[in-house]
């Protein structure tokens, strides 16, 4: 487990997300109106779509390719589909918005 | 307190056994400890609704009867993608392929049926499919992407309903079928051949009297052999031939075996506590492939299971109510004219219908109903009573009691008996649905459906349902309201006249003020409501980027594989070698893996990684194709009066002329222009949202046309003489449909919906085009380029580019 300062929360836009690569695997980092940010692997577990391109509705993201919904807490992918995307902790300090990834 | 529970394991997660455990919820809810096991990887859901979903207007999720959500709060445990692979009668347990193990005190067997695969030479060939499950479903809407010809073996219903499936996924499709007409288990020739004649007119094809040898191809299909030597070549080949019970786990366990698993009429089979029901059973020599005696089935055991006492099941007389292909079609009993039967017929080839009543002695033992089915039901209750019809003949035949000849649909609903099958797949009386309203205080079709059951399974008895909640809700009925999303139950027009009336200016306070369910709304809501709000207040409204579909989020097209395409905008299709050559060297410098020219006269660079996308349109330095977006497409031309011998005006002039004024124009979905030069039409401007067609001194304009999924040619709009003409009406009909149609709604469904005279009529009046026109001038003034923006700007710039870590902590 590695944990690595990846920037400032400003660097995301809210209801946006940004991409970054970690040991050959892209993640998706999230944030959510609310200020949250969220992260999970970028790949829809129906056709490996890209997350990160996805409409980000409260705290579920729709995979751009087909729509499915994804609960970006859980990583659950709403019914009636089914699957799951590995997720990961995001720590964000509330003083400098400094934004902490734990791969 | 927990109370001892048996336990109850249902082989077969299908509309059949899954109904039987409704039931049982409903009369014992707390009695059985139940697990479902399922093959398919999904939950319990519509099968006869498959087609729909093939047919289009159906999502998938749309069909599932149980969402995951039931089994939940049943306390059901639900395995799915499970096959049962062994049961142990003597232990009483299951196991599947995936090693779960289960025990049980009962257990029902609904594995249902599988598809008969015509045992032919080269049917294990790649593309050789059945259409049973989602996965057919599934396969066949990918092949159709790449593929182009279909065969469906079967001329049944299942086959001409995969058949429509094929053909609105715009493959070409012919149907199969060994017998000389179609359809002949449910009905007799002359109505065969109405709606043979109904569905050529569709783009179906048929191949009659044919029996297929073998398969053709190397490891693909190609062809279907014929035994009289013929072949049809074929991409794809469905078989629907026909279903056979699934029995090989009931076989291999010692439960006895004939054509189904046998059962007696409390839906035993020879070993104690194991049950079986649905498709895969056989009852007094009968397995029944419908789902009305599947349901009846269900119920019987149901009581059994929670020890009501009951009538068993006696089978089933089955009747086929259809819709094909929005034909309606009705049969039942024996219409094939047996010996000593003598036929009433009513045949109007004009309207489409045609009505058949066999008789014997003095009974109804058979009828056809084809284009009007209304009557269905009640010679249905004829044949299944045997009473007398002797001197009503001629008016049952006409479908009118005879002193009700002038009155209305609500007064023949009002004279059916109480006992009358209204809902044939569910069995619900008119009797049980005049309750619901009545004493259950039912007031719309969805409470009714989720009280009675009434029109939940092929919703064919619908337009019936609703008669009935006339008759006796009154004008406490309900309409039921569809939203534009599962967010609300407002539609489209709703919502705009409120933002209008409440001067709503953010899709944020849209949803709270008219109480949207979802706070942040859906992929479906928010892209529309940002649509609308700035088609209402073009010069005030902050376009929300986070509510564009992605294509507009990222101003390129999103490819399967995650990465984008690149459309730079090539006016009326013309361009010039230092534009070529620009373009050429960005695609090599950024090593595009394919550069293809688009169906609109472009070109498309494909396979752009995302973090290129800002780069590629510095360097190329073209305004933005908008290939991507619900805006403006293309204007597609012909050479016309310029170089061609047949032109009579300039089309290439006009089509760069449209383009240029409605460039980068916010549309309710996709709009796409052509120019013709002359009537040969080379631009195929009557099949585009906006034609224009030159003739001899003036063009005609035509509207609402596509080239897509539903392939429409346009309706003439009006023929003009001059060029700013033309550029007037094109601005009032494209300002017209912004302002009328839904989100997502193509010109051709919104001219189909509207009617093209209201359009014709809105356009009439020159000052009311010039206000059109106004508007959409304001709309267009507003809008920017957005590569120009996102080059220019770090904030916008930065989405495109991964993260990089600052350091490890």
């Amino acid at each position: 487990m590695t944990k690595m300062h990846i920037g400032n929360v400003a660097d995301i836009d809210r209801k946006g997300s940004r991409t970054l690569k970690v040991n050959g695997m892209e993640i998706a980092l999230f944030r959510l109106s609310d200020g949250e940010v969220l992260a999970v692997e970028n790949k829809c577990p129906h056709k490996g779509g890209t997350l990160s391109e996805g409409m980000v509705c409260g705290s579920k993201v729709h995979c751009p390719l087909h729509d499915w919904r994804i609960d970006l807490h859980t990583g659950k992918v709403e019914d009636p589909d089914t699957g799951c995307v590995p997720t990961f902790e995001v720590e964000v300090d509330p003083v400098t918005g400094a934004v902490y990834l734990t791969v | 307190m927990t109370l001892f529970r048996k336990k109850l394991v249902l082989v077969g997660n299908g509309m059949a056994g899954v109904r039987a455990i409704e039931h049982l919820l409903k009369l014992a809810p707390d009695a059985y400890e139940i697990t479902i096991f399922g093959a398919e990887p999904h939950p319990n859901y519509n099968r006869i609704m498959l087609s729909s979903v093939l047919a289009g207007g159906t999502d998938l999720s749309e069909i599932v009867i149980n969402d995951y959500e039931w089994y939940r709060s049943h306390n059901i445990t639900l395995y799915t993608g499970h096959q049962i692979e062994s049961i142990d009668t003597v232990n009483k347990k299951v196991r599947s392929d995936l090693g779960v193990e289960a025990a049980y005190d009962e257990l029902i067997l609904a594995t249902g049926s599988d598809p008969f695969m015509l045992p032919l030479p080269g049917a294990d060939k790649e593309g050789v499919i059945a259409f049973r499950d989602i996965k057919d479903c599934q396969i066949m809407m990918e092949t159709s992407k790449t593929y182009k010809k279909a065969l469906v073996i079967g001329g049944g219903l299942l086959g001409l309903e995969a058949a429509r499936g094929l053909l609105h996924l715009g493959m070409e499709v012919s149907v199969v079928h060994i017998h000389h007409y179609i359809m002949e288990r449910q009905l007799d020739m002359e109505a065969a051949v109405m709606l043979q004649r109904e569905l050529e007119a569709q783009g179906m094809k048929f191949l009659l009297s044919k029996q297929s040898e073998a398969i053709l191809g190397k490891k693909r299909v190609k062809s279907l052999l014929f035994a009289d030597g013929s072949s049809a070549e074929a991409d794809l080949i469905v078989m629907a031939v026909g279903i056979r019970p699934n029995t090989a786990l009931a076989k291999k366990s010692g439960i006895a075996v004939n054509r189904g698993i046998v059962v007696n009429d409390y839906m035993e089979t020879n070993i104690p506590g194991v049950y079986a029901i649905g498709e895969c059973a056989e009852h007094r020599g009968i397995a029944y492939g419908l789902v009305a005696p599947l349901y009846e089935q269900g119920a019987v055991l149901a009581k059994r299971l929670a020890g009501v006492q009951g009538q068993g099941y006696e089978g089933s007389v089955t009747s086929t109510k259809l819709k094909v292909s929005g034909v309606d079609v009705f049969s039942a009993g024996q219409y094939d004219e047996p010996a000593g039967s003598r036929a009433l017929r009513y045949q109007d080839e004009i309207s489409g219908v045609y009505k058949k009543l066999v008789i014997s002695e003095d009974k109804l033992i058979g009828a056809v109903l084809f284009g009007d089915t209304a009557d269905g039901a009640q010679l249905f209750s004829l044949i299944k009573s045997s009473e007398s019809i002797q001197g009503k003949e001629r008016s049952l035949l006409l479908g009118l009691p005879d002193d009700a000849l002038k009155s209305s649909p609500s007064a023949r609903l009002e004279a059916m008996a109480d006992d009358e099958i209204i809902c044939g797949c569910n069995g619900v009386s008119k009797g049980a649905i005049a309750e619901a309203i009545t004493t259950g205080g039912c007031t719309s079709v969805g409470q009714i459906k989720a009280c009675t059951k009434a029109s939940a399974s092929c919703g064919g008895c619908k337009p019936l349902v609703e008669g009935l909640l006339e008759l006796y809700a009154g004008d406490a009925a309900v309409k039921v309201k569809e939203g534009i999303c599962g967010c609300t139950t407002l539609g489209r027009d709703e919502i705009v006249a409120e933002i209008k009336r409440m001067k709503l200016k953010t899709v944020k306070e849209v949803m709270n003020v008219l109480e949207w369910t979802n706070e942040e709304g859906c992929s479906k809501c928010r892209p529309s409501l940002n649509y609308y709000l700035g088609m209402l207040w073009p010069e005030e409204y902050v376009d929300e980027k986070e509510s564009r579909i992605t294509n507009e989020r990222y101003h390129a097209n999103i490819q399967k594989d995650g990465t984008f395409s690149v459309v730079p905008r090539i006016y009326g299709g013309v361009t010039s070698p230092g534009e070529l050559k620009k373009i050429a060297e960005v695609a090599e410098k950024f090593d595009v893996p394919m550069v293809k020219f688009t169906g609109g006269q472009r070109l498309d660079l494909l396979g752009v990684k995302k973090e290129d996308l800002p780069k590629i349109w510095e360097e190329l330095d073209m305004p933005s194709g908008h290939a991507y977006g619900k805006t403006l497409r293309t204007v597609k031309t012909c050479v016309g009066s310029t170089f061609c011998r047949f032109g009579t005006q300039d089309s290439i002039g006009m089509g760069i002329r449209l383009e240029k004024e409605f460039e980068r124009l916010n549309t309710p979905a996709k709009v796409k222009l052509a120019v013709s030069g002359c009537p040969r039409n080379c631009a195929e401007a009557t099949i585009k949202d906006f034609g224009v067609v030159a003739i001899d001194g003036g063009w005609e304009l035509h509207v609402g046309g596509n080239g897509g999924v539903h392939v429409r040619a346009t309706d003439l709009l009006c023929v003009v003489k001059t060029e700013d003409e033309v550029v007037e009406w094109a601005s009032a009909f494209l300002q017209y449909y912004r302002e009328n149609a839904s989100w997502n709604e193509r010109t051709s469904n919104w001219v189909e919906r509207v009617g093209l005279d209201s359009i014709k009529a809105a356009l009439d009046n020159r000052e009311d085009r010039l206000a059109l026109g106004q508007r959409i001038r304001t709309a267009l003034s507003v809008t920017t380029d957005p590569w120009k923006q996102i080059v220019a700007e770090r904030e916008l710039r930065k989405n495109f580019e991964p993260i990089s870590p600052i350091e490890t902590a």
